[in-house]
């Protein structure tokens, strides 16, 4: 018990260290925090009336955003099997990064649903024997426990190991493997029960295909690894963890499948529609080319389509996924395009035309987008703190001290520019090929 | 100079709001404050409908006719009515006969206590064109002509449906809605967490949101109500229409406020279970179909054409 708590009063103390470049770092996010929640706060007073929510389009920003960061938050799960099942040592080094994403990403996830909320503070009547849970009839009910789950294991799993690190341990493989193998099929299921969330509503033509489901795993493992992939660049470019090009590799060739597969899917899915050409093409039509003069995606939904090809083409041809630039225009461009096609793209569409075929035309107001940069801003606040942490863990630059008691603290700067990476190694042959 | 004076305030105010946003930090949740009134308490831990006690139900429901009495001056009593036995409710209407004149829509909001600001109407009357037949994509919602009806038009007011097998039920994530015995499908404005996932998955439009807080005159409000039908709704919270609950589960009852105001007799109202009854009579014998048949939704509420 007395472990415990030494433990996290040292990594407050840690958390509190840091060059200026961190410290701004964290100001930026706090203040973005700040104007959030004063635009909640807007919400809380005059009611969703704020949003440009309408009847017509139930749905918009903040559940555009929460779909999306369900696939960041799964996408862990492409660290976790080559690491913990392949035993692939390099990228095992730094697995528990991605798992960190993931507790940070279904936070976020959470406050997200939460801002949509008409009624936040009965949230309890989620909770089961104290309120009504509808399980297992409500896809949401399931979302709330898979998510919930994978939040849980997460923590425990990312956690435990840095503890056990903390304390010059080696972590138990009886204890945290079971957990592992089960936070596998929990990455999946937290991203299949949301597909499903939309998939089962015989009221929205836009979402009912049997297709979705794959189309939000592919896409998933494109952004997720994006997101992850500009993280560990940056990790490596200014803080002292050293993270190996092969690991990098390898996680960069995983996305072109997965985006070539998400291409793929959708390709099937537009020629089904634009083919059969039945009533069920108006949402399709807004999105790609406007519907009666309304056009308002179209613009948004070319770029990401032109993002997503050209990502696709820079991660497939191995001479652009070995350069780092082209590596990282590849990650932006995934992600964004991602981000499009599986937020906004996904969500408002299924409104558009509504049952009764009228057209709203919806575009997020600016609380809307003010509360959502929030809610992003916490997100990586939560990250960096979380990395504040586990990177001196891992480099050893964050332990118990001789006496058993304090901590030692190694790495008082995190963030600063890295002269070692300038010269990138070469590895032209490769154990994994 | 009084303008002046009204911008430094509302700056003022901007200002205070922005830095109560600050002080309230990250993820908070609107509990009520220290200084709110016990019956808020009460509120916030109110069961669900179906599980409140003979005595606790008669709790809230004082609550509430206090609440609501002093809210709108007037003596209001909130029923809790339950549905009869041996009746399925069904709801007949004529395409024929609407001559789109909307005075359902209205009727409904003045019997329902909808908000008037911001706008909520229970019945959409969607205008179609008589040689397209009813095809959806070419409905005009608003039309507004001097005179209705206009001529190469028929018009189809569309409302809840009643589903036998309603999909908005199915989703909500806490049962903050359900179908009654009687065949109603009815909200517990206290238990609904205002997700909107039951409006994502009604095909029919039938369930609006009190995006902000209702607007209801206090001279216009309608004083009868039911728990489960025509209260007041707070903010943030879903609605529908439930066949005038609050009218109908009466004995002897009476009819929904559209099936009364319909001048030209376009709309039938009765009892599924009852072979005699002009609604049976109806689907019987007329040329009837149900909107969106292929979802398998089984909507109790049927359009026919009597000519």
């Amino acid at each position: 018990m007395k472990n415990i708590f030494n433990f996290f009063a040292g990594t407050l103390v840690l958390v509190s260290k840091g060059s200026k470049a961190y410290y701004c770092w964290v100001l930026f996010l706090l203040t973005l925090m700040a104007i959030g929640a004063s635009a909640y706060m807007q919400q809380l007073n005059e009611g969703l009336a704020v949003t440009a929510m309408r009847d017509q389009v139930s749905w918009g920003f903040y559940i555009s955003n929460f779909t999306f960061m369900v696939g960041v938050a799964a996408a862990a799960v492409l660290l976790v099997i080559p690491a913990y099942v392949y035993e692939w040592g390099p990228i095992k080094e730094f697995a528990v990064l991605g798992e960190l994403l993931a507790v940070s990403a279904i936070i976020m996830c959470m406050l997200f649903v939460t801002a949509d909320l008409g009624h936040p503070e009965r949230f309890w009547h989620l909770i089961p024997k104290l309120g009504r849970l509808n399980f297992p009839q409500s896809l949401l009910a399931w979302d709330v426990v898979v998510l919930n789950t994978y939040l849980v294991l997460n923590v425990t799993i990312s956690v435990y190991i840095l503890y056990s690190l903390y304390y010059k341990r080696e972590p138990k493989h009886n204890f945290y493997t079971p957990l592992v193998l089960l936070s596998i099929p929990s990455a999946i299921s937290i991203h299949t029960v949301t597909a499903f969330l939309y998939n089962g509503l015989g009221a929205r033509p836009f979402w009912n295909s049997s297709i979705l489901v794959p189309r939000f795993l592919a896409s998933a493992f494109c952004s997720g690894p994006a997101f992850m992939l500009l993280i560990f660049l940056l990790v490596r470019k200014y803080t002292k963890f050293r993270i190996k090009d092969e690991a990098i590799q390898k996680v960069a060739e995983i996305m072109a499948y997965a985006m070539f597969i998400n291409l793929l899917l959708l390709g099937a899915e537009l020629f089904k529609e634009y083919y059969t050409d039945t009533v069920h093409l108006d949402s399709f039509l807004y999105l790609f080319q406007g519907l009666h003069g309304h056009s308002a995606l179209v613009p948004y939904i070319w770029t990401a389509m032109v993002f997503n090809m050209s990502a696709f083409f820079l991660f497939l041809i191995p001479a652009t996924r070995r350069n780092t630039k082209t590596l990282i225009l590849g990650c932006i461009l995934v992600f964004v395009g991602v981000y499009i096609e599986k937020g906004m793209g996904l969500v408002i569409p299924g409104f558009i035309p509504d049952t009764l075929h009228e057209i709203y035309e919806y575009s997020p107001s600016n609380i809307e987008i003010m509360l959502a940069m929030g809610i992003w801003a916490t997100g990586l606040f939560v990250y960096t703190m979380l990395l504040r942490v586990a990177i001196p863990i891992l480099n050893g630059d964050f332990h118990v001290a001789d006496n058993g008691v304090g901590s030692f603290i190694g790495d008082a700067v995190f963030i600063s520019r890295q002269v070692t990476d300038e010269v990138p190694e070469e590895r032209p042959t490769s154990s994994s090929h | 100079m009084s303008d002046n004076k009204k911008n430094s305030y509302d700056q003022h105010r901007s200002r205070r709001k922005f830095l109560k946003g600050v002080a309230a930090g990250v993820g908070l949740i609107a509990l009520p404050g220290k200084d709110a009134s016990a019956s808020l308490w009460e509120e916030f831990f109110q069961k669900h409908f179906k599980e409140l006690s003979k005595d606790e139900l008669k709790a809230v429901i004082g609550r509430l006719e206090a609440k609501y009495s002093s809210q709108f001056d007037k003596k209001v009593t909130v029923k809790t009515t339950l549905p009869i036995e041996g009746v399925r409710y069904g709801y007949a209407l004529d395409l024929s006969r609407c001559i789109g004149c909307r005075r359902c829509v209205y009727a409904c909001v003045k019997e329902n206590n909808q908000s008037r600001d911001p706008q909520i109407h229970w019945i959409r009357v969607m205008q179609l064109d008589k040689e397209k037949g009813v095809d959806l994509s070419r409905a005009e919602h608003y039309y507004n002509p001097e005179q209705v009806p206009e001529k190469g038009h028929f018009y189809m007011p569309v409302q809840c449906q009643q589903c036998e097998k309603p999909p908005c039920t199915k989703v909500c994530p806490v049962q903050a809605t359900w179908k009654e015995k009687d065949g109603i499908v009815v909200v517990d404005y206290n238990w609904c967490i205002g997700c909107r996932y039951c409006m994502a998955a009604c095909p029919y439009g039938a369930r609006h949101f009190n995006w902000g807080t209702p607007g209801l005159p206090k001279a216009e409000m309608n004083p009868v109500t039911h728990y489960l039908g025509n209260r007041p709704r707070p903010r943030g919270v879903v609605e529908k229409c439930t066949f005038c609950v609050q009218r109908t589960r009466e004995q002897p009852g009476r009819y929904p406020a559209c099936e009364e105001i319909c001048p030209v007799g376009a709309r039938k109202f009765g009892n599924l279970l009852d072979p005699e009854s002009e609604i049976r009579y109806l689907i019987e014998h007329k040329r009837v179909f149900i909107l969106k048949e292929e979802l398998n939704t089984q909507p109790k509420f049927f359009y026919f054409y009597a000519t």
